[in-house]
């Protein structure tokens, strides 16, 4: 390539990223696009339905469990207290692992090490139940994931998956939770995406999900094979997700038409 | 475990109109949906919700499969006199969930 044209590339190439990536003060949340009675009920813990989760949530917490008959509340205390502002953080990046972990897999993870009981199955109502009570101490605070080197090659890995076209309609998240936010599909707004709100209670769903539901729901949508909930390529893209939400405030739990 | 919230004033006026909010935890499978197998999923909903206030029923809702999961019911009455408000969900398959309030009123 010429020395002359290479610089048009790079320019073509940045000016497409800028077109591709939502501006911060433009983001949304979902929650801002629903009707006032789904925002209703997300705003009144009485009628939320998220709340039955959240206090069994909470019993959960307290219960002891494992061969080392330890609760959570044995080592960590109160969670109002403890777990403020942990959900915001996740998934953050775990030096034992080698790799990022998200909320479920933490939860999970002090289950096999600390109570050595065997781990909740991903979407059982027991771990939606923790993971929200554990995400609710945190609702209103501004998500914060790290950036840091060592986090870098996830954040790049999710946003690699976020960009990349797959399945039979050969769709990237990108072309409709960045490019075609706030237009239409099949008749409802499509939202940017920003995970704020998870696990969340989904009407369509009749219960409470993980984001890692939603993407499976997602993917399927574009059929595409989803991914396995609580793969290493989910946790990446929700990295990158919460990333690309940074700083808006988590709502947990949201609730969801 | 049968898991409820249950939301009403802790204290009101006498003769005061209070609004009290319920939500109980259940699926509410409607017996119309099938397996991958085309097997019915036999239906198993709460069919009956009453309350009632120092003995005395004051509402009363008969649920039908169409309900959503984990129905919210919301209704009201009059604050006559403190006491015990008793609240009973029954439903398919010996499903019973209970709940009890106490109100004063002034």
């Amino acid at each position: 390539m010429s020395a002359r044209v290479l610089p048009w590339c790079l320019l073509l190439a940045l000016a497409a990223s800028a077109r591709a990536e939502i501006p911060l003060a433009e983001r949304r949340s979902g929650y801002q696009d629903m009707g006032h009675a789904t925002r209703a009920m997300q705003d009144d813990d009485a009628v939320n339905p998220a709340t039955l989760w959240v206090l069994e949530g909470e019993s959960l917490w307290r219960r002891k469990a494992g061969a080392a008959a330890r609760a959570c509340a044995d080592c960590h205390g109160a969670a109002q207290e403890s777990m403020r502002g942990v959900a915001a953080r996740h998934p953050a990046f775990d030096a034992s692992a080698g790799a990022p972990l998200n909320l479920e897999q933490r939860i999970n993870r002090c289950r096999v090490e600390r109570q050595q009981a065997k781990p909740l199955a991903y979407e059982s109502r027991e771990l939606l139940a923790l993971s929200t009570f554990v995400a609710r101490q945190s609702r209103g605070l501004p998500i914060e994931i790290e950036s840091s080197e060592r986090t870098r090659p996830f954040l790049e890995a999710g946003r690699a998956t976020f960009r990349r076209r797959q399945g039979q309609l050969n769709l990237a998240c990108a072309q409709c939770h960045d490019e075609r936010a706030g237009r239409r599909l099949a008749g409802v707004a499509i939202p940017q995406g920003h995970p704020t709100g998870y696990p969340i209670y989904r009407l369509q769903w009749q219960t409470m999900g993980s984001l890692h539901r939603r993407l499976r729901n997602c993917m399927a949508g574009i059929r595409a094979e989803p991914y396995a909930l609580g793969s290493q390529e989910f946790v990446a893209l929700e990295m990158y997700l919460m990333w690309r939400a940074r700083g808006m405030p988590l709502e947990t739990p949201g609730v969801r038409p | 475990m049968a898991r409820v919230v249950v939301n009403l004033p802790q204290r009101a006026r006498r003769g005061e109109i209070i609004e009290i909010r319920t939500l109980a935890g259940h699926d509410m499978e409607t017996g119309f949906r099938r397996t991958q197998l085309g097997e019915l999923i036999p239906r198993d909903i709460i069919t009956r919700f009453t309350c009632s206030y120092n003995g005395v029923e004051v509402f009363r809702a008969e649920l039908h499969p169409a309900m959503a999961a984990n129905p919210l019911i919301v209704f009201s009455t009059v604050a006559t006199e403190s006491g015990t408000l008793e609240f009973r969900w029954t439903g398919d398959n010996g499903f019973s969930a209970a709940h009890s309030a106490s109100i004063s009123v002034d």
